[in-house]
C-alpha cells in the first residue's frame, strides 16, 4: 500500500514507467519458464511475485503519483502482475504434475515382497462341512437338534429298538462309562439325539443333528473312535420313503453338485423299518465309473459308478412308541451319514487321521468354509 | 457267507445267460448285499495238468533238506511225450500217485511264470503244485495228490480242481439268517428270477420213536427242540470226498475229518448248526439244562470255561458236554478213532445263545445262526441230511431211533392294513402285488376287510411286525421304484442363537489368525501331570471309561489344554515357527449318577425323563486357544512378535467386543498358566476360565516355545451373557477435547483400578479412557510406576470449552488419588 504522495519525491517513480514494468514483467516470465522444479519456481516466485520483487515495489510506488496518473499505472502494474501470477500457476501445475508423475514412479514397490505378518487362521473342515450341511437342511425348512456325547445307554440303544439282547449291539463297539452299570455310555451314534427330540418336542419334526460319536476302533487311515455324523428325522402324518429319497437327492445335489442322486438298497438297522443303504452317485466319475480316459475303473468309486454314503428308513414304529409319538398318526422317516466319511471322498483325502492331528498345513487349506 | 456259484445253482435253474454280476446285482437289489466276488485260482494260465509220478529220488542237500528229484508222466502234454524231469520238495506222494502239475510257460497266481531252469544239479522242467501255490487255500503243507480215479495223464486240471469257479461272499444283515445258508440265498435267487427253487430242505424224514438216544429238556424255553439220530460204523479213516472239501474250502471252512465235514457242509446247505458226538464217549441221556453254579466245561477250543447259571448246557451222566448252540465239549468230541456217532440237531432261544456267546466271548458259525434265528422245523431234517451222508460217504448204519424232544413252535401270522406298503414306500402298490409279494417269500396270504394277514413261513423268524412285511412287499417290488419327493410341512426357525454365535466365535478367532484342530477327548493322569494340576485339583476329578482303549488316557477330558497343547507342539515339531490354535469340544465333570433303563412300551413320564438326564455327566461347551512362537511373523518390515499372555487376553477381549460383552481381567494364580501372569476371566461377575502365559514348566513339558499363552473358557457360560438385544449407541458428533495425564501409583496398583477411578471422577463428560504408556524406573522410584491415559471429552449439546475439560481431567485425577493413592507427575 502506498503512503500519500507528498512523502515521495516524484524521482522514485521511475519503477512505474512502462519500459520499467515491462522490462520487470519480462525478467519475471523468463524466471518463471526457466524453473525446472517446484524449487526454483518457489525462488521465482519470491524474486518476481514477492514482497520484494520490482512489480511488488512499482505497485507500491502508484500511490506516490498525482491522482491523475494512478488509474493508468495501476492499471499497468496490474496487469503486469496478472500476468506474472498466472505464468506461475501455470508452471506450479505443470511442475508439480510432473513432481508426482516421478514420484509415483520413484516410489513403485516390489509388489510381489511378502506381506504375511499376521498368521492367517482357519476353521476345520470338520466344522464347516457340518455347518454346511446343516445350512442346506435349515435351507429345506429344517432345524438342527444337538445332545451331549456323553449318553444313557436307554436314549443310546433301548429306546432306539436296540435292546440288550440286540445283535446288532455287537456291531456297535461301545465305550461304557466305568462303572458300567450306571448305564452310561460315549454315544455310538447321534441317533439319541433323534430320541431326545422325538422325547421333547411334539410332531411335526424336522431336525438334523450334526456330531461327535464314539466307537472303540482302532485308530487306522480309515477308522478312528471318534468320528462324526449326521443323522436327519421327520416325523408327521403321511410321511413315505419317497419323501426320505426326496430329502435325501436334494441333500447329495447341494453337496455335491447338480446330477448327483441317490439309490436305496435293502438294509437292515433296527431304528428303521423298512431300512435302506444310500448310494451317492460317484460325483468324481458321475456315475460312469471310469476315468476320465474312459477306459480304467474310476478309483473313487472303484469302478461302480455309486459310493456307499449312509443308512435310512421309515422309522420303526417301536421308537416312535418308546419315544412318545403316537406310530398310528405319525410315521417318520430318519437317515444317518459319517461327516469324517462325506469330506474324506468330497474331498479327495487318502487318511482319516489328517482330521485329527491338527497340522496347520491341512486346516489352512480349507480356509473358513467349504 | 461265502457261496459257490455253481452250489447256488444246484437249488435254482439259472438261465445260462444270467452272469455272476446280473445275480450279485439282483440278489443286492433284494437285500444280500455283495461283498466280493472270487474266482478260485485267479491268475493261472495254463499248461497245468494231471500228472503221474514214475520215480522220485530224495537228494539228501547240504542245508539239511532233502529233496526229491521225479519224472511224471503228463502224457502229450509237454508235446514230446516223454516223462519230464521235475525236483520237488515236498514228501507226501509216492510213484504211482496222480498230483498237478504246471508246465513251462504257465503262469500261478501273483504272476509267477514258470519256466526250465536248473536247480539243485538237476534242470527241473515245471513244478508240482500245492493247494496254496495254486491259491487253493493255505491248510495243506505238501503238494496236491489227486484220487486214483482223477483223470490220464495230461488232462488239463482246471476244472477238476474247481479252478476258475466263482464264489459269491455276501455280507448278511442280521435280520436275514436265513441267508446264512445256500439254501436261504438260491431262494433269494429264485425270488430275483422269479424261477421255481428246488428246496434242499424238502425231504421225507423218519417219524421219532423211542429207540433214539434218549434225550431230556429241563429248559423248554431254551430249547424247545432237540433232534438226536445215531450212526454207528462210521470208518474214521474215510476222506472227505473232493467235492465236499472243496465246496467247504470255497465257503472259507476247513476241511476236518468226514464227521465234522459233514456238519458243517450241512448247516451251509440248510443253515441248521448241527453238532456231533462220540457214541462211545457219551455217558447216559443227554440233558439240556441251564449251566449250575461253579460248573466248568472245556470247550473244543481246549479252553476251561466257567459256566454262568444262565449258560444253556448240553450235558450227560459225566456233567456238563457242550455249550448250547455256541460250543461242544472236549470229552465228546469226535476224534480219529471215533466209530459211532450222535448227531444233534436243535432249536435254540437266540436271546440265551447271545448272552452265552458274548459272556465267554466265543463267537461261533453256530451261534451266528442261532442268535439270529434259525428256521425251527430244521432239525428233523438237517439231522436226516447229515445221517444221509454219514452213511453214503463213511460207511455208517443208521440206527433206527429217531429222537425228537420237545416242541415244534407253532407259525405265527402277521397283519396290516392293505395299503400301508403303499402308503409307507411312496409307490402305487396294489392289494394284487402285496399279496403276491408275500406268497413270494413263503407266506400264506389272506385278506379281509382291508387287512392283509400272513401266516409267517417259518425260516423268517424275524418277520414280526406289520413294517416287517411292508419292507418284504417294497424290496420285492424294487427300492429303485421309491418315488423323490420332498416333505411339504417343514417349518423350521432357522439356526438357534446359540448355533449362530458358536459360528461367530469360529470366524472371528479365524480371522484373529488361529487354527481350529479337532482333538481327541481322551485324557489320563500323565496329562494332568503335565499340566502341573495339584493333586487335589478339580478337574482331575473325570468321567472315566470302563473300555479305554488306552490304560494311559482312561478318561474323558475335563478341559481342552492337553489335546491343544499336543497339536501346537506337533506343529513346532513339524518345522512351524508360530502356532495359533483353537478348539471348541465339550469336557465332561462325573455327576456319580447311574443312569436308569426304563422299557420301550411307552414313552417314560416327564419325571422319569428328568431322572434320566439329571443322571447324565455335566458336559459344557469349552473354548480354547493356545498360541505358541510367532504370533506375528518377522520379515523386511522387521521384527516379528513372539505370542505372550497379552495376545490370549486380547483374544478374549475381542471374543467379548465381538461377541457385545465386556470382559473383565484380574491377577490370578491356576495351573497350567505362569502364576504371575494368569488372568482370571469374566462376564458381568460370572467367571468364565482363566487366560495368560503357560507356567515356564507346561511349556517345556509339551515342548513349547517359552512364553506360549493360552486360554480357555466354558461357552456355553460365556454365550449365556450375551445381551439378545444390543441397544443402538447415542454419540455426539461435536469436537472433541483431549487431555493426558500422567500418574505415579505404587507397583501394585492395577491399572484397571485407577482407570476406574479416573472414569468416577471425571463425569459424564468423558468419553474415554485410554492407557497409552507405563513407565518404571529410577526416575520414579522403586515399588512406583508411572502410568500415562490419554483422556478424551465430548458433551452432546455443546463444544467443550478448556475451563469444562480442565475441571473434568482435575476432577478424575483427585478420584483417582483419592482411591489409589496416584500423584499426578
Ligand atoms: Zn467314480
Amino acid at each position: 500500500m502506498s503512503g500519500p504522495n507528498n512523502e515521495y519525491d516524484p524521482v522514485e517513480v521511475a519503477p512505474l514507467q512502462p519500459e520499467e514494468i515491462e522490462s520487470a514483467t519480462q525478467a519475471a516470465l523468463t524466471a518463471i519458464a526457466a524453473a525446472t522444479d517446484l524449487e526454483q519456481l518457489k525462488q521465482a516466485r519470491l524474486d518476481h511475485a514477492g514482497d520484494r520483487s520490482a512489480l511488488a515495489l512499482a505497485n507500491r510506488e502508484i500511490g506516490a503519483l498525482p491522482p491523475q496518473a494512478r488509474k493508468e499505472a495501476g492499471q499497468r502494474v496490474g496487469r503486469a502482475r496478472g500476468e506474472v501470477n498466472k505464468a506461475l500457476a501455470a508452471r506450479q501445475s505443470v511442475l508439480e504434475a510432473e513432481h508426482e508423475a516421478r514420484m509415483l514412479i520413484e516410489e513403485t514397490v516390489d509388489l510381489t515382497l511378502p506381506t504375511d505378518r499376521l498368521p492367517v487362521g482357519a476353521r476345520h473342515p470338520l466344522t464347516t462341512g457340518s455347518e454346511l450341511i446343516a445350512d442346506i437342511f435349515v435351507a429345506m425348512g429344517w432345524e438342527v437338534a444337538e445332545g451331549p456325547v456323553i449318553e444313557a445307554e436307554w436314549l443310546n440303544f433301548d429306546a432306539l429298538n436296540l435292546g440288550p439282547d440286540h445283535p446288532a449291539r455287537t456291531m456297535q463297539d461301545t465305550f461304557w462309562t466305568d462303572p458300567s452299570d450306571n448305564h452310561v455310555v460315549l454315544r455310538t451314534h447321534t441317533s439319541p439325539v433323534q430320541a431326545r427330540t422325538m422325547l421333547t418336542r411334539e410332531a411335526p419334526i424336522y431336525v438334523v443333528c450334526p456330531g461327535r460319536v464314539f466307537r472303540t476302533d482302532e485308530y487306522d487311515a480309515t477308522h478312528s473312535p471318534m468320528f462324526h455324523q449326521v443323522e436327519g428325522l421327520a416325523i408327521d402324518e403321511g410321511i413315505s420313503m419317497a419323501h426320505l429319497k426326496g430329502t435325501l437327492d436334494t441333500f447329495a445335489a447341494q453337496m455335491f453338485g447338480a446330477g448327483i442322486t441317490t439309490r436305496f438298497r435293502p438294509s437292515y438297522f433296527p431304528f428303521t423299518e423298512p431300512s435302506a443303504e444310500v448310494d451317492l452317485t460317484c460325483f468324481v466319475c458321475r456315475g460312469t465309473g471310469l476315468k476320465d480316459n474312459g477306459a480304467d475303473p474310476c478309483r473313487t468309486c472303484k469302478g461302480e459308478g455309486w459310493i456307499e454314503w449312509g443308512g435310512c428308513g421309515i422309522v420303526n414304529p417301536r421308537v416312535l412308541r418308546a419315544c412318545g409319538v403316537d406310530p398310528e398318526r405319525y410315521s417318520g422317516f430318519a437317515f444317518g451319514m459319517g461327516i469324517d466319511r462325506t469330506l474324506m471322498f468330497r474331498h479327495g483325502l487318502e487318511d482319516l487321521r489328517t482330521l485329527f492331528e491338527g497340522d496347520i498345513r491341512f486346516t489352512t487349506a480349507f480356509g473358513s468354509d467349504l | 457267507m461265502k457261496a459257490p456259484v455253481s452250489w447256488i445253482k444246484e437249488y435254482v435253474d439259472l438261465p445260462a445267460e444270467v452272469t455272476t454280476e446280473a445275480l450279485t446285482d439282483r440278489l443286492t437289489a433284494l437285500g444280500l448285499k455283495l461283498e466280493a466276488i472270487e474266482s478260485a485260482g485267479a491268475g493261472i494260465e495254463g499248461p497245468l495238468v494231471i500228472g503221474r509220478v514214475l520215480t522220485m529220488d530224495p537228494e539228501p542237500q547240504k542245508n539239511g533238506k532233502t529233496i526229491n528229484w521225479c519224472t511224471v508222466d503228463v502224457g502229450d502234454a509237454n508235446g514230446t511225450g516223454e516223462p519230464q524231469g521235475i525236483v520237488c520238495g515236498a514228501h507226501n506222494f509216492a510213484p504211482g500217485d496222480l498230483v498237478v502239475v504246471v508246465l513251462p510257460g504257465g503262469v500261478l497266481p501273483g504272476g509267477f511264470a514258470i519256466s526250465a531252469r536248473k536247480t539243485y544239479g538237476h534242470l527241473s522242467a515245471g513244478m508240482i503244485c500245492s493247494a496254496r501255490e495254486l491259491g487253493l487255500g493255505e491248510d495243506h503243507d505238501g503238494i496236491i495228490v489227486l484220487p486214483a480215479d482223477a483223470g490220464e495223464p495230461g488232462t488239463p486240471a482246471f476244472d477238476l480242481l474247481g479252478l476258475g469257479e466263482e464264489v459269491i461272499e455276501f455280507e448278511i444283515n442280521p435280520d436275514r439268517a436265513y441267508a446264512l445258508s445256500l439254501r436261504g440265498i438260491a431262494r433269494e435267487a429264485a425270488l430275483g428270477f422269479d424261477l421255481s427253487y428246488h428246496d434242499p430242505a424238502q425231504r421225507d424224514v423218519p417219524l421219532p420213536n423211542d429207540a433214539g438216544h434218549p434225550v431230556r429238556l429241563e429248559d423248554a424255553e431254551g430249547c424247545p427242540v432237540f433232534v438226536a439220530r445215531t450212526v454207528r460204523g462210521v470208518d474214521p479213516t474215510a476222506p472227505t470226498p473232493e467235492w465236499m472239501s472243496r465246496r467247504l474250502q470255497q465257503a472259507g471252512v476247513r476241511s476236518i475229518s468226514l464227521a465234522v465235514d459233514v456238519t458243517n457242509y450241512v448247516m451251509l446247505e440248510l443253515g441248521q448248526p448241527i453238532h456231533a458226538y462220540d457214541r462211545a464217549r457219551l455217558q447216559g441221556p443227554i440233558v439240556v439244562r441251564r449251566a449250575r453254579a461253579g460248573e466248568k466245561l472245556t470247550t473244543l477250543d481246549d479252553v476251561v470255561r466257567v459256566l454262568d447259571p444262565e449258560d444253556l448246557l448240553i450235558t450227560d451222566e459225566s456233567g456238563p458236554i457242550g455249550l448250547a448252540g455256541v460250543m461242544g465239549g472236549a470229552t465228546t468230541e469226535v476224534s480219529e478213532s471215533t466209530t459211532d456217532i450222535v448227531v444233534e440237531a436243535a432249536h435254540f432261544q437266540p436271546t440265551s445263545i447271545f448272552r452265552t456267546q458274548r459272556r465267554h466271548k466265543l463267537p461261533s458259525e453256530a451261534s451266528k445262526r442261532f442268535e439270529r434265528g434259525v428256521d425251527p422245523l430244521l432239525p428233523p431234517i438237517a439231522a436226516d441230511r447229515v445221517v444221509e451222508l454219514l452213511v453214503e460217504l463213511g460207511g455208517g448204519t443208521a440206527e433206527d431211533g429217531v429222537t425228537v424232544a420237545g416242541e415244534f413252535p407253532r407259525p405265527w401270522q402277521v397283519s396290516m392294513p392293505v395299503d400301508l406298503p403303499a402308503e409307507l414306500s411312496g409307490i402305487e402298490i396294489d392289494q394284487e402285488t402285496t399279496v403276491r409279494s408275500l406268497t413270494a417269500i413263503g407266506a400264506q396270504v389272506s385278506v379281509a376287510d382291508g387287512m392283509v394277514t400272513a401266516i409267517v413261513p417259518t425260516y423268517r423268524p424275524d418277520l414280526s411286525d406289520p413294517h416287517d412285511l411292508v419292507e418284504e412287499v417294497v424290496r420285492i417290488v424294487g427300492y429303485d421304484r421309491v418315488p423323490s419327493v420332498l416333505p411339504r410341512r417343514a417349518t423350521g426357525h432357522g439356526l438357534t442363537r446359540s448355533q449362530r454365535l458358536r459360528r461367530r466365535v469360529g470366524r472371528t478367532l479365524a480371522g484373529a489368525g488361529c487354527v481350529e484342530v479337532v482333538s481327541f477327548p481322551f485324557v489320563g493322569a500323565g496329562d494332568f501331570d503335565a499340566l502341573g494340576l495339584p493333586d487335589d485339583d478339580r478337574l482331575r476329578s473325570t468321567v472315566r471309561l470302563a473300555n479305554p482303549l488306552s490304560s494311559e488316557q482312561p478318561a474323558y477330558t475335563t478341559t481342552l489344554l492337553p489335546g491343544l497343547l499336543q497339536a501346537a507342539a506337533r506343529n513346532v515339531g513339524r518345522g512351524a515357527v508360530g502356532v495359533s490354535l483353537f478348539e471348541t469340544g465339550t469336557v465332561a465333570f462325573p455327576s456319580g449318577e447311574a443312569a436308569p433303563i426304563y422299557g420301550v412300551d411307552r414313552r417314560p413320564t416327564e419325571a422319569e425323563l428328568r431322572k434320566l438326564l439329571d443322571a447324565l455327566p455335566h458336559q459344557p461347551l469349552h473354548l480354547a486357544v493356545v498360541l505358541a512362537g510367532e504370533r506375528e511373523r518377522a520379515g523386511w518390515w522387521g521384527e516379528g512378535r513372539q505370542a505372550g499372555w497379552a495376545e490370549a487376553i486380547d483374544l478374549v477381549r475381542r471374543l467379548g467386543a465381538e461377541l457385545g460383552v465386556q470382559v473383565e481381567t484380574a491377577n490370578s494364580a491356576r495351573m497350567p498358566w505362569h502364576p504371575g501372569r494368569c488372568a482370571v476371566v469374566s462376564v458381568a461377575g460370572v467367571e468364565l476360565g482363566h487366560a495368560g502365559e503357560l507356567h515356564p514348566r507346561v511349556c517345556q513339558a509339551y515342548g513349547l516355545p517359552p512364553r506360549a499363552a493360552a486360554f480357555e473358557l466354558d461357552l456355553d457360560l460365556l454365550l449365556e451373557q450375551t445381551p439378545a438385544v444390543t441397544e443402538g449407541p447415542v454419540f455426539s458428533t461435536l469436537p472433541v477435547a483431549k487431555e493426558d495425564v500422567a500418574l505415579l501409583v505404587d507397583a501394585e496398583v492395577t491399572v484397571a483400578a485407577v482407570e476406574a477411578a479416573l472414569r468416577e471422577g471425571a463425569g459424564d463428560l468423558l468419553e474415554s479412557v485410554r492407557l497409552f504408556d507405563v513407565y518404571t524406573g529410577q526416575q520414579v522410584g522403586e515399588g512406583k510406576k508411572s502410568l500415562a491415559f490419554a483422556l478424551r471429552f465430548r458433551a452432546a449439546d455443546r463444544t467443550l470449552t478448556e475451563a469444562d475439560t480442565g475441571a473434568a481431567r482435575d476432577a478424575a485425577v483427585a478420584r483417582a488419588a483419592e482411591l489409589t493413592g496416584a500423584v499426578q507427575r
